[in-house]
C-alpha cells in the first residue's frame, strides 16, 4: 500500500508521523507531536472554531456533536469507530495499525472535553492482530479515561453508530431505531459520542496546534485535511492525505495518475456515487461540492473505473454484496435490496429487454428512506448514479445484450477476495 | 400530528393501511408506505387509532408535531 | 326491587355468567390467535379480528365482575371477595376455586398490560401476553372442576367445542407461522 503524501501545500498532518519501519510507538509519537496537552471542556469551542467535521462519511460537525453529548446528564461515554465497514477504504486501518497513539490521543482528548470516564475503541473482531496491538498501545499509555478495545462483528452495517452502541450494550451489532440517538442515550443509557477514528486523530492535533492551524489547510467552508483511499485503475493505489477542496483529479494524480483510460470514478465508496470521469475531475473534494455534482464525499474513496470495464456489471456485483450485508431487520431492505440486486444483474448480464430498467425504476422509491439506517439509501444512490452515468450502456445492454466489459475481471474490491 | 414507522419493529401486519388508507398503502411485500408524514387535522383520530392498533407498536403518532395550513414539514411546539 | 341473597337466583346468575365468561374467554383466545397468525380475507379485514379480540376481552372482564359479584353475594356458600383474587383464601372447594382466582389474576394482568402496551414497549408486552396460553386452560379447568352444570350434556358439548376450536385455531396458527 502506498501512503505517499507529497505535493502538499500544508504538508502531511495525520500522516506526518508515518514511518516505513513500522508502527509508531508512544516515544515515536511524542517525538513527532509532543505529549497531548491537558484539555477540558474548552476544547469543544476550539473544535467548533476549527470547523472539523466527521470523517466517517456523514460529515456532521464534530464540535456540535460533542456539545450535544457534553450537555447531557451524568457521566458520558466516547466510542471510537474503527470498523471501516467500507470494503474499498483502508484509511482507518492505516491509522490504527501505524499511528495508534494519534487516535488514542484523540479519544482521550474527546473524553476529557465532554467529561467521559469510559471510552471504547471498536474494530472488527476478526482482526486479531490489530486488536492485540491496540490493546498493547492502550496499556503503554497513562490516560485518565478507561479505554477498552472491543472487537465488533465484521458486518457492513455493524459499524453504524447505533449498531455499535447496541452491541456494546450487550445486544446485536445491528442498527437501532432512532430516536433516541446515541448522543442522547447510548452506551449503558449514557450520552455517548461516537466518532470515526480519523476524526479523533484530527482532534488530537487540534488539541495541540489549535483551530487556526487546522484552518490553514483546506477551504474556509471545508477546512483541514482528510485521508482518501484512491484505487482502481491508478498507478499507485493507496491512502493519501489531501486538503479538503482538492480536486478529484488531483487526488488521482497523487496516486500516480491513471493507469488506463477511465470511464467513470466511484467517489465516496459503496455509499457514494459514480461520476463521469471528465465531469468529476475538477470537482473539489468537499461534501457540498460532490453532492452538487451528484455524488458524495463519504469516507473519502476515489476509485477509477477503466473504459474497458462494465460499470453496470461492477455495480451489480457491489449491490449484490450490499444486499447480503444488511442487518435483516427492516422489511423494505430485506425484500427490496435482493430485488434491486436481481434487477441490476438482469440489466448488466442479461440485458433485461427494457424490463430491468422498469423494475429498477419501480423498486428504487420502495426502498429509499425506508430503513432504520442509511444502508438501503446508500445502495439506491449507487444504483441511481450507475444508471445515470452509464445511461447509454444501459440502453445498449437492454437492446443488444451485455457489453464486452463484463468479461473483464471485477475491479471493485469486496471483503474475502484477494485482489 | 406526525406519523413515523419504526421499520425494525414493523412486521407487515398491514392493519395501519386498513385503518388509514388515506395516508398509508402497502408495498409489494406488505410494509406500509406513508403518502405523507404529516397528518391533516381531519385524519388525526384515524391516525391515532391506526397507531394504537399496530400489533407490534411500529406506527408512531407524534402529537408534538402540528401541521398548520400550508406547512409542509410541520413545526415542533415550543417548550 | 330487592336482591334475595338466600334464594337460588344468585346461584343461577353465577352459573350463567360463568358459562358466558368461558365462551367469551374462548372467543378472546380464538381472535387473539387469529391476530397473531395474521388471518385475513377479502371480506374480513385484519383490524376487525383485532377489534373483536379487544372488545371480547373487555367483555370477559365485565362478565367476570358479575360472576364474582353474584358468587360473593350468594350466602349459600361463604366465599369472600378476597377468595376471588387470592388462591386458597376460601375453604369451599379450595383447589378448583383457586384455579379461578389464578385465572382471574392472569386475565386482569393481561388486560392491564395490554391497555398500557404503549408504555410497556412491544417486547415486554409480547412476553407477558404469552401468559394468555396459561390463563385459558386454567379457567377452563376451573369451570370443569367447580361448575354445577359440568355434567349437563350440552355444557359438556359447549366445553368440548371450546377446546376443539382453540385447538384447531392454535394448530392453524403454528402452521401458518411455520409457513411464513
Amino acid at each position: 500500500m502506498n501512503t505517499i503524501t507529497v505535493g502538499h501545500r500544508a504538508g502531511p498532518r495525520l500522516l506526518a508521523g508515518l514511518s516505513y519501519y513500522g508502527p509508531a510507538g508512544l516515544p515515536d509519537h511524542h517525538r513527532q507531536h509532543g505529549p497531548l496537552p491537558a484539555v477540558g471542556r474548552r476544547l469543544i469551542d476550539v473544535v467548533d472554531a476549527a470547523g472539523l467535521t466527521g470523517r466517517g462519511g456523514a460529515g456532521f460537525p464534530t464540535g456540535r456533536k460533542m456539545r450535544i453529548v457534553a450537555g447531557g446528564r451524568g457521566s458520558k461515554v466516547v466510542v471510537a469507530n474503527g470498523c471501516e465497514g467500507e470494503p474499498a477504504s483502508s484509511k482507518d486501518r492505516l491509522l490504527l495499525t501505524m499511528l495508534p497513539h494519534l487516535v488514542l490521543d484523540g479519544l482521550a482528548a474527546a473524553a476529557a472535553a465532554i467529561g467521559a470516564r469510559d471510552a471504547y475503541l471498536c474494530v472488527h473482531d476478526h482482526e486479531a492482530s490489530l486488536l492485540e496491538s491496540l490493546q498493547a498501545a492502550v496499556a503503554a499509555r497513562k490516560d485518565s479515561v478507561r479505554i477498552q478495545v472491543s472487537g465488533v462483528p465484521g458486518r457492513y452495517v455493524a459499524s453504524e453508530q447505533s449498531a455499535l452502541v447496541q452491541y456494546l450494550n450487550g445486544g446485536a451489532a445491528k442498527p437501532a431505531f432512532s430516536p433516541p440517538r446515541p448522543q442522547e442515550r447510548g452506551v449503558r443509557g449514557l450520552p455517548t459520542l461516537v466518532n470515526n477514528v480519523e476524526t479523533l486523530a484530527h482532534l488530537a492535533l487540534i488539541a495541540r496546534y489549535g483551530d487556526r492551524w487546522f484552518r490553514s489547510a483546506g477551504l474556509p467552508a471545508a477546512p483541514g485535511t482528510m485521508l482518501v483511499t484512491v484505487g482502481g485503475a491508478v498507478r499507485r493505489p493507496g491512502v493519501y492525505e489531501i486538503e479538503l477542496g482538492t480536486p478529484v483529479g488531483e487526488a488521482v494524480a497523487r496516486a500516480g495518475g491513471l493507469a488506463e483510460q477511465p470511464q467513470a470514478l466511484l467517489v465516496g465508496g459503496y455509499f457514494g456515487a459514480w461520476l463521469p470521469a471528465g465531469a468529476a475531475w475538477p470537482v473539489p473534494m468537499t461534501h457540498a461540492a460532490l453532492k452538487a455534482a451528484g455524488g458524495a464525499l463519504g469516507a473519502g474513496m476515489v476509485i477509477a473505473l477503466p473504459a474497458s470495464s462494465c460499470l453496470l456489471a461492477e455495480t451489480a456485483r457491489i449491490v449484490r454484496y450490499l444486499a447480503d450485508e444488511g442487518a435483516g431487520q427492516c422489511g423494505p431492505c430485506v425484500f427490496g435490496l435482493p430485488a434491486l440486486a436481481n434487477a441490476m444483474a438482469d440489466l448488466a448480464y442479461h440485458g433485461g429487454r427494457g424490463r430491468a430498467g422498469r423494475q429498477l425504476a419501480a423498486l428504487l422509491p420502495l426502498v429509499e428512506r425506508r430503513g432504520a439506517c442509511k444502508h438501503p439509501d446508500g445502495v439506491t444512490q449507487l444504483i441511481r448514479s450507475a444508471v445515470r452515468v452509464a445511461a447509454r450502456d444501459a440502453r445498449e445492454h437492454d437492446v443488444a445484450g451485455p457489453c464486452r466489459g463484463i468479461t473483464r475481471e471485477p475491479l471493485l474490491p469486496l471483503p474475502g477476495e484477494d485482489l | 400530528m406526525r406519523l413515523r414507522v419504526n421499520p425494525i419493529a414493523c412486521t407487515g401486519h398491514g392493519m395501519c393501511a386498513e385503518l388509514l388508507p388515506e395516508l398509508i398503502t402497502l408495498d409489494p411485500w406488505g410494509y406500509p408506505l406513508l403518502a405523507s408524514e404529516m397528518v391533516p387535522q381531519a385524519l388525526a383520530g384515524h391516525a391515532r387509532r391506526a397507531a394504537d392498533a399496530c400489533p407490534t407498536l411500529a406506527l408512531l403518532a407524534d402529537d408534538s408535531f402540528v401541521a398548520g395550513p400550508g406547512v409542509r414539514h410541520g413545526r415542533r411546539h415550543a417548550g | 326491587m330487592s336482591i334475595d341473597l338466600h334464594g337460588p337466583g344468585l346461584w343461577y346468575a353465577t352459573r350463567a355468567t360463568g358459562l358466558v365468561s368461558m365462551l367469551l374467554l374462548t372467543g378472546s383466545v380464538l381472535f387473539g390467535l387469529l391476530v397473531a397468525g395474521r388471518f385475513s380475507s377479502a371480506r374480513w379485514p385484519r383490524f376487525l379480528t383485532q377489534g373483536m379480540h379487544r372488545s371480547i376481552s373487555l367483555m370477559v372482564l365485565a362478565f367476570l365482575a358479575l360472576h364474582i359479584g353474584t358468587t360473593v353475594l350468594d350466602s349459600y356458600t361463604s366465599i369472600s371477595l378476597a377468595a376471588a383474587f387470592v388462591p386458597f383464601a376460601s375453604s369451599y372447594k379450595a383447589g378448583w376455586l383457586s384455579l379461578g382466582a389464578v385465572a382471574l389474576d392472569l386475565i386482569i394482568a393481561l388486560v392491564v398490560t395490554s391497555l398500557l402496551r404503549g408504555r410497556l414497549g412491544y417486547r415486554a408486552w409480547r412476553r407477558l401476553h404469552w401468559l394468555a396460553y396459561a390463563c385459558w386452560p386454567v379457567a377452563i379447568a376451573h369451570g370443569l372442576g367447580i361448575g354445577t352444570d359440568r355434567s349437563v350434556t350440552w355444557v359438556i358439548a359447549v366445553t368440548l367445542a371450546c377446546l376443539g376450536g382453540v385447538g384447531a385455531v392454535a394448530a392453524w396458527r403454528v402452521l401458518s407461522f411455520g409457513a411464513q
